[in-house]
């Protein structure tokens, strides 16, 4: 059986970067996560289109696209906020004050981690490991690693993005 | 397409470029030092170099990880030369003169670091490079670490790289390859410590004529353990030639790396290097004018623990949710898309090229009886010197934390050391003195595990530390089998009622029971050894528990006693 290929969402540009990414694995079943990697690259986050979009063209089930999107802590299928703000939970960040910061953060913001504030200015994620233990405790402001936070330097951050 | 002879020529002619230079400035790029900016720092100090018409003697290079991240970030000046002598051993290799290290550098110091070149070393800055951090360190996968630009193949090439390939390939035949390994006495250095040889010659003999599979597993999972990402950063080729040798040892002619999408660096090095070697012949097809086919892709992990487990790895890798199947048939014979593949963790790769080079036997002198070469540990938690280091099997654990580690900071006075991760357990004061080996370790109710060791002092609850692995295991259980998905999650309720002041000692007997039964009858590793911090801290924190039962209060003051627990 000879399968037709779904058209691209819209006419974003990004489509086709995810387009080139499925080509390149020969619209391969096995290519799943990659493609995923890609359109998080690509959009920030996975919504129904691009998984309905994903299944269509790699020619799996949307519920199997839809399983491997939430079984991998790695993917987002809710809009990141302008701000990220992610605190490393590792078991060196953990020992050393990382649950503190977290509070301070989440007090700030007014959330829990995984959330996103209403206006959708900052969200707030904490992380399993970084792999930065040497310089414990751990945060990521918007992208940047910064080392051996403190709860109220972390605050003051929020505060900023949240004006 | 590059030839063995030619191979050797691009070898010599790269160490000689690097003796021309009269100072060299090492710059640490690897993920934790550029956090720190030591990316800013490399472009001010080529800018003062430039500015000042030095360039002609004078090289600031990118290198990888030189171990102690807590002071970064790092340069090194007129350190070792990144030329290995064929016949050093590895006292020579460790010793070798390590100029000057400056530490905590910042990009407005460049101007004086180059100021000072050839002159008295800045005191302000300066790092003991002599220091039994460094001095006690003996370095077999990090030889090239914080030496070499590991963007540069050429470098790796000049320190003695793909000669190990290339002897594999035109002089020894697949089962003279796996002999070495075997009698090198290297064992996987994932956690379980496998026999490497035996993997090999496993994978070698299955089903002959299938397609064949090497995969590295580079999914480093255990919170607080960050040796792979160090290796994979500061000398990626290292890994790429173990691999190919791999390859061509079991009859693989495809490899796979996995390796966790939240190291950014890693995995474009990673890509960088495959590149590189592609571009040299020393990957793809016809490597080295022989016959042999070798091609690595990479596979980005998307953030799931299980994945470190072998069967879940290849589910992941093929695209599916990473769930773990019954073993036996193990990988070795029934593997990615159901053929033979060989999985082994990045520092067994990493070891592969040097065993080739000097032997088996060479390395088989090195450690401890039964845990043959170095281990690679990531030391973290509250102890000052935290870091990346490289000791031989059978270091005591004294040793590590307080020779290497310098001790605690702060003078607080040290409790325990956590090893292997969620999967391993907690090591108190009176096992100090023994050696850190496979066996030791497993009998002290943890395991060697990857090799993060997270120090904690006084000022760490146990119970806590139990739970805060429980929560994870609870969290990153795949919820194939029942002991691990609902097992999981009741430990964490009773621990929880612990730390919150709300349980009985029937609780603990209760807790002691379901530790057994998910140990016993979980499917995979992650089940199986889920009960591990729990158990480990029993044994020897007992009282902590009882502090909390009994007493209702948190002998380290963590715990929120008294505070409304959600039912269990």
């Amino acid at each position: 059986m000879k399968l037709t290929k779904p058209p691209l969402p819209s006419q974003d540009k990004r489509w086709k970067i995810v387009d080139a990414k499925m080509r390149r694995y020969g619209y391969a079943s096995h290519a799943l996560i990659e493609v995923l990697h890609t359109v998080q690259e690509c959009f920030g986050f996975l919504d129904e289109t691009s998984l309905k979009f994903t299944a269509a063209s790699l020619n799996v089930p949307p519920s199997k696209v839809f399983g491997v999107a939430t079984f991998y802590n790695f993917f987002n299928l809710k809009p990141p906020g302008e701000h990220t703000c992610v605190v490393c939970m590792g078991t060196a960040c953990y020992i050393k004050g990382a649950p503190q910061i977290l509070d301070a953060v989440e007090k700030t913001a007014g959330i829990k981690a995984g959330e996103t504030t209403p206006d959708g200015k900052v969200s707030v994620l904490t992380a399993r490991c970084f792999g930065s233990c040497g310089l414990a405790p751990a945060l990521v402001f918007d992208g940047d690693v910064t080392p051996k936070g403190k709860p109220v330097v972390a605050a003051e951050k929020i505060k900023e993005w949240m004006k | 397409m590059i030839t063995p002879e030619e191979l050797h020529k691009l070898a010599q002619s790269e160490r000689e470029a690097q003796q021309f230079a009269t100072h060299t400035l090492n710059v640490c790029m690897a993920a934790s030092c550029v956090s720190m900016q030591s990316d800013k720092l490399k472009e001010a100090l080529d800018k003062e170099i430039a500015g000042r018409g030095l360039k002609d003697h004078c090289k600031v290079r990118g290198v990888g990880c030189m171990g102690l991240c807590m002071a970064g970030p790092l340069v090194s000046v007129d350190g070792g030369q990144s030329g290995r002598d064929a016949d050093s051993t590895v006292e020579a290799a460790s010793s070798r003169s390590s100029g000057t290290l400056y530490q905590h550098v910042t990009p407005g110091d460049a101007a004086e670091i180059v100021d000072h070149l050839g002159q008295a070393p800045i005191q302000r800055m300066e790092c003991d490079a002599k220091q039994p951090f460094f001095a006690h360190q003996t370095k077999i996968v990090l030889e090239n670490a914080g030496v070499i630009d590991s963007e540069r193949i050429e470098e790796y090439i000049g320190a003695g790289g793909y000669e190990a390939l290339s002897e594999a390939l035109t002089a020894m035949s697949p089962s003279d390859v796996i002999r070495q390994v075997t009698v090198s006495g290297l064992r996987g250095r994932g956690g379980a410590g496998f026999p490497a040889g035996l993997k090999w010659s496993t994978v070698a003999k299955a089903n002959p004529g299938a397609q064949k599979y090497v995969i590295c597993n580079a999914d480093e999972g255990d919170p607080g353990a960050f040796m792979d990402r160090s290796v994979l950063e500061s000398d990626p080729h290292r890994v790429l030639e173990g691999m190919a040798i791999a390859g061509y040892a079991v009859g693989a002619n495809k490899g796979y790396i996995y390796v966790r999408a939240e190291y950014p660096l890693a995995v474009s090095r990673l890509q960088k290097g495959i590149k590189q070697a592609e571009r040299m012949g020393l990957l793809g097809n016809a490597i080295l004018g022989t016959t042999f086919n070798f091609s690595i892709e990479i596979r980005l992990g998307a953030g799931a623990f299980v994945c470190g487990e072998e069967t879940a790895l290849i589910a992941s890798v093929e695209g599916r949710r990473g769930q773990p199947r019954p073993r036996p048939p193990y990988p070795a014979e029934v593997g990615l898309w159901g053929g033979p593949t060989l999985i082994n963790n990045v520092e067994t790769f990493a070891n592969i090229a040097p065993i080739l080079r000097k032997g088996g036997e060479w390395f088989a002198k090195i450690g401890s009886p039964d845990s043959k070469g170095t281990k690679v540990f990531a030391l973290a938690g509250r102890i000052k010197n935290a870091g990346v280091i490289e000791v031989p099997m059978g270091m005591t654990l004294r040793e590590i934390i307080f020779d290497i580690g310098g001790g605690i900071p702060e003078g607080k006075k040290f409790k325990a050391v956590q090893t292997g991760g969620p999967s391993g357990g907690c090591i108190p004061e009176q096992f100090l003195d023994m050696p850190v080996d496979y066996e030791s370790l497993t009998k002290a109710g943890s395991i060697m595990g990857s090799g993060g060791m997270i120090v904690m002092d006084e000022t760490s609850c146990m119970v806590d530390v139990a739970k805060y692995f429980m929560d994870f295991c609870m969290a990153e259980s795949c919820g194939k089998c029942i002991p691990c998905r609902v097992g999981t999650t009741q430990m964490h309720g009773l621990l929880e009622k612990i730390t919150s002041g709300c349980a009985t000692e029937d609780d603990l007997g209760l807790l002691e029971e379901l530790c057994e039964m998910v140990r016993n009858t979980s499917l995979c590793g992650l089940g199986m050894t889920a009960p591990n911090p729990v158990m480990s801290t029993l044994r020897y924190f007992r009282d902590e528990y009882l502090a909390h039962i009994r007493g209702k209060c948190c002998p380290a003051g963590v715990c929120k006693i008294g505070k409304e627990h959600a039912l269990v």
